[in-house]
């Protein structure tokens, strides 16, 4: 990191110059370096995961199951499944962004709890490392939902070492979520009022709330199925006098409330490119915050359309489909007030922003496709088709990584103190955007067609756009290496980063680029509402950038 | 559709249509949703972009707004929950008097059992223009019982009976898919669905000719030794099972069930779980005595006994569909 010409070098002291060597790293307590670990952490997952999804769009070239067996088929798209929701989606946004931004956003030190934030990265490293043995050690096959009784007594692969790394997961999320409720109660500045809280702190306190009360959810059923397989207990197999359905039950009982755990924050950071990069206030500051609780709050509501067709009373589906589309309202909320910030703005197009429109545009074709699948009559036809998997992947991929990349690229100078390489980022946002949208298009038709998730061979007629769809998968992986590349470049060679490159608003920009270890020199006083663009004016023009105001 | 590059599945059931028009009215309603909400992204882009000396005018929010498009996206989709929940009550109420089909799913195969006692194994023969009821369970793990062109499916669980129905209208053979991941083979757990002409299918079932699943049912019946309990003369130390099917039960512990296949299966296989009023918990199970098909037929035979006393036009059906001339 240090070169002769950076801005941290002999300059003054910041979290990334304030120790040297492994030990200083590894035993850490600042929620910076923290984040950081959770960065190489969850960059090196993202790519396994994808790695793995590659295979599955090359196997899916041809009807006819060629380049590997059935069972490698069944384990890569598992794997995938499981390593991209646990150990990346998860803990993405929240343990890099949230970690980092959280104490800078509302001017504090640190976290509540710094050592109990190492514990949680350790945590995650505990479990990173059984699913990275479980995968090493031949993999596991029950599909990353663990439907029983398949996953307790029908499947022979590793599926202890997954469960017990996804329960380390687990409680690693938990205490993310547990030291961010504390720390915005406890720690926010003078000033800082509820009110002038950023949207992304909000959201990050809806999060937190759900992985706080889901996840030992999922933890204690994941324990039960380990349980099943091992002894025989009779919780979830019917031969043993168990209930499969109650296991469905408990599951999404979690991973419904999961995918508000993925897709909340990446909502909070949207919201911050949008007024930044609109130079306005957020449209409707307290229905957005609003929206975000009611998304946690009803999120937990809504679990059972994931089994419409799974053998559950016709009554209590009408009631889970009404709720359904009770939790879609705050979405659309959310997604009419971004579209209103712009109005009368005077907006720019860097990275970020072409993030948070791809975001926008992608989440609403996501959240869409939501309402015809929470919708009954359709849902019993689309229901485990690759219309799910389209659905799904526009709100996570499309939705979530886009989000999450918008936030990268927001918030890579203050991270780095390096300015990343505009063109080139404005490119890879388009890549992106293109490679998404044609892998993930024509599943829509395909489901719809009826062609079933989790299949290795297909019928034939099914070809055509299962061939779209993988020549769009390479691309979007040209559209995630390119980041990584450029990023890693930026970090010797990206022009030194002023304190606030964006003329944003939010203490985080107050304070220099890396910021000091306690993250201010004097502790900030607020005066201010959130995202008071009025008073801060334009983004500054590009010679000013030039010149960092730290010195 | 389009030759060899079809965008739409084949449509080949009363359901077929309801759905897809369902399917359609949502897909114009999200296109304009998604129109609207896309060129005023476009528009607002465009007009808004940073110019000289044009500063950005500061709005907080308006009630109103957010209230309108609150409530109007609400009310459409008010609509497309009334109009799915209706199609979805209609696919989950299957008429009293269709033709019933026994299956069996297991890793990784589906078996049909015919209530002439025909069976076939990945392959299915139904009618055109009759009401068709499929009974099924699992041996193993749960599958799930798909046919994109009929737009219905059902998740087939082991441990209990869960059914579907459809009307076919159009000859012809379709994909038969199991849509719940199942293990190793489960892209490979996919048969036919052929859809005959009334005469043909009579013809074929008489082809396939078999002994009634009633009467292996009634021969098992004999055999498992149930019939020394469950006896007509009302001495015997269980009920009476005659006219049972389809009516309720009232229990031991005052409850009081309907005895569809579920609590017939149940009976059989837990009898300690609902002890019918007047009788003591005396019978044994018959857990892992008994194959998934020999209950089926047990079921069908404790069915076609609710026959003419019942007077409920299903149980007619029963007998009737017993027999191969149907």
């Amino acid at each position: 990191m240090a070169t002769i010409d950076g801005p941290d070098f002999g300059e003054r002291e910041n979290y990334l110059n304030a120790g040297h060597g492994l030990k200083s790293w590894l035993l850490t307590v600042d929620h910076k370096r923290i984040a950081l670990l959770y960065l190489i952490s969850i960059t090196f997952f993202f790519f396994i995961g994808g790695f793995f999804a590659l295979l599955i769009r090359l196997e899916l070239l041809t009807p006819a199951g060629e380049l590997v067996q059935s069972d490698t088929y069944n384990k890569l798209f598992t794997m995938h499944g499981q390593v991209m929701v646990f150990f990346f989606l998860i803990p993405a946004v929240p343990a890099v962004l949230g970690n980092f931004l959280i104490p800078l956003m509302i001017g504090a030190k640190d976290l509540a709890f710094p050592r109990i934030n190492l514990l949680s990265w350790y945590l995650y490293i505990i479990g990173g490392t059984l699913m990275v043995y479980t995968i090493l050690n031949g993999g596991v096959d029950t599909g990353w939902t663990f439907y029983t009784p398949l996953s307790t007594e029908f499947v022979n692969t590793n599926v202890i070492s997954a469960i017990i790394g996804i329960f380390f997961a687990g409680f690693s999320s938990i205490l993310t979520g547990l030291n961010f409720i504390v720390t915005t109660h406890r720690m926010r500045a003078p000033g800082m009022t509820w009110s002038r809280l950023p949207l992304f702190v909000w959201a990050h306190y809806a999060t937190s709330i759900i992985q706080v009360l889901g996840t030992p959810v999922v933890a204690i059923t994941l324990v039960l199925v380990a349980l099943e397989r091992l002894f025989h207990l009779g919780v979830f197999n019917p031969a043993l006098g168990g209930d499969p359905l109650l296991f469905q039950h408990l599951f999404w009982f979690y991973s419904h409330p999961a995918v508000y755990i993925m897709i909340l924050p990446g909502m909070g950071i949207v919201s911050e490119i949008v007024c930044c990069f609109s130079r306005k206030r957020i449209f409707g500051y307290k229905a957005m915050t609003l929206a975000v609780v009611g998304i946690a709050v009803i999120g937990f509501l809504v679990w059972a359309h994931h089994m419409f067709v799974a053998g559950i009373s016709v009554y209590a589906a009408l009631i889970f489909s009404l709720l359904s589309y009770f939790v879609a309202v705050p979405s659309a909320i959310k997604v009419f007030n971004w579209t209103a910030t712009m109005y009368k703005g005077s907006i720019t197009y860097q990275t970020p922003m072409l993030y948070a429109f791809g975001f926008v545009g992608l989440f609403t074709i996501g959240g869409l496709t939501g309402l015809f699948l929470a919708c009954l009559g359709v849902d019993v036809h689309v229901h485990d088709t690759y219309f799910i998997i389209a659905h799904f992947h526009y709100i996570m991929v499309g939705g979530m990584v886009m989000a999450y990349l918008g936030g990268m690229h927001f918030w890579w100078p203050k991270i780095s103190g390096r300015m990343y390489p505009e063109g080139w980022g404005k490119l890879a946002a388009l890549i992106v955007f293109v490679g998404f949208n044609l892998t993930f298009f024509p599943q829509f038709i395909l489901g719809y067609m009826g062609m079933p998730r989790r299949y290795h061979s297909y019928p034939p007629e099914f070809q055509i756009l299962n061939v779209l769809s993988t020549a769009g998968a390479t691309i979007l992986a040209v559209g995630y290496l390119l980041p990584m590349v450029y990023f890693v470049w930026s970090m010797r060679y990206g022009k030194p980063a002023p304190a606030n490159p964006w003329n944003a608003a939010g203490l985080e920009w107050q304070t220099p680029s890396p910021p000091p270890t306690f993250n201010f020199d004097e502790e900030p006083v607020v005066t201010w509402e959130a995202y008071n663009y009025d008073e801060i004016g334009e983004i500054p023009e590009k010679e000013k950038e030039e010149v960092p105001v730290v010195h | 559709m389009f030759g060899h590059f079809p965008l739409w599945p084949d449509s080949a059931s009363t359901n077929a249509g309801n759905v897809d028009a369902l399917y359609i009215f949502l897909l114009l309603v999200s296109g304009i949703m998604i129109a609207m909400i896309f060129s005023v992204l476009m528009v607002f882009a465009v007009r808004f972009r940073k110019r000289k000396g044009q500063r950005a005018e500061q709005i907080e929010g308006s009630h109103h707004l957010e209230v309108t498009w609150s409530i109007i996206p609400f009310c459409v989709m008010m609509v497309f929950y009334i109009w799915g929940a209706v199609i979805f009550f209609h696919e989950r109420t299957p008429p009293q008097d269709a033709t019933e089909v026994y299956t069996v799913a297991k890793q990784w195969m589906w078996k049909f059992e015919h209530k002439g006692g025909q069976r076939e194994i990945n392959e299915l023969h139904v009618p055109v223009g009759r009401d068709v009821k499929m009974i099924m369970t699992s041996q193993d793990v749960i599958h799930s019982f798909f046919v994109p062109a009929f737009r219905i499916k059902q998740d087939v669980l082991p441990g209990r009976y869960t059914t579907l129905w459809f009307h076919a209208t159009k000859p012809g053979t379709y994909h038969l898919f199991c849509s719940q991941y199942c293990g190793t083979q489960h892209s490979g757990m996919i048969g036919w669905i052929t859809v005959m002409e009334p005469r043909d299918y009579e013809a074929w079932m008489s082809g396939a000719g078999s002994q009634p699943l009633a009467v292996t049912g009634e021969k098992l019946f004999s055999d498992l030794g149930c019939i020394t309990c469950h006896r007509s003369d009302t001495q015997g130390r269980g009920p009476d099972l005659a006219g049972v099917f389809g009516k309720p039960v009232l229990l031991e512990d005052g409850r009081t069930v309907t005895a569809d296949e579920n609590y017939i299966r149940e009976s059989i296989l837990e009898p300690g779980a609902k002890i019918v009023k007047g009788f003591k918990p005396v019978m044994p199970t018959f857990q892992g005595q008994v194959s998934d098909d020999q209950l089926n037929a047990l079921v069908e035979y404790v069915k076609s006994l609710a026959g003419p006393r019942s007077g409920q036009p299903a149980a007619t059906n029963g007998v009737a569909g017993a027999s191969p001339q149907i």
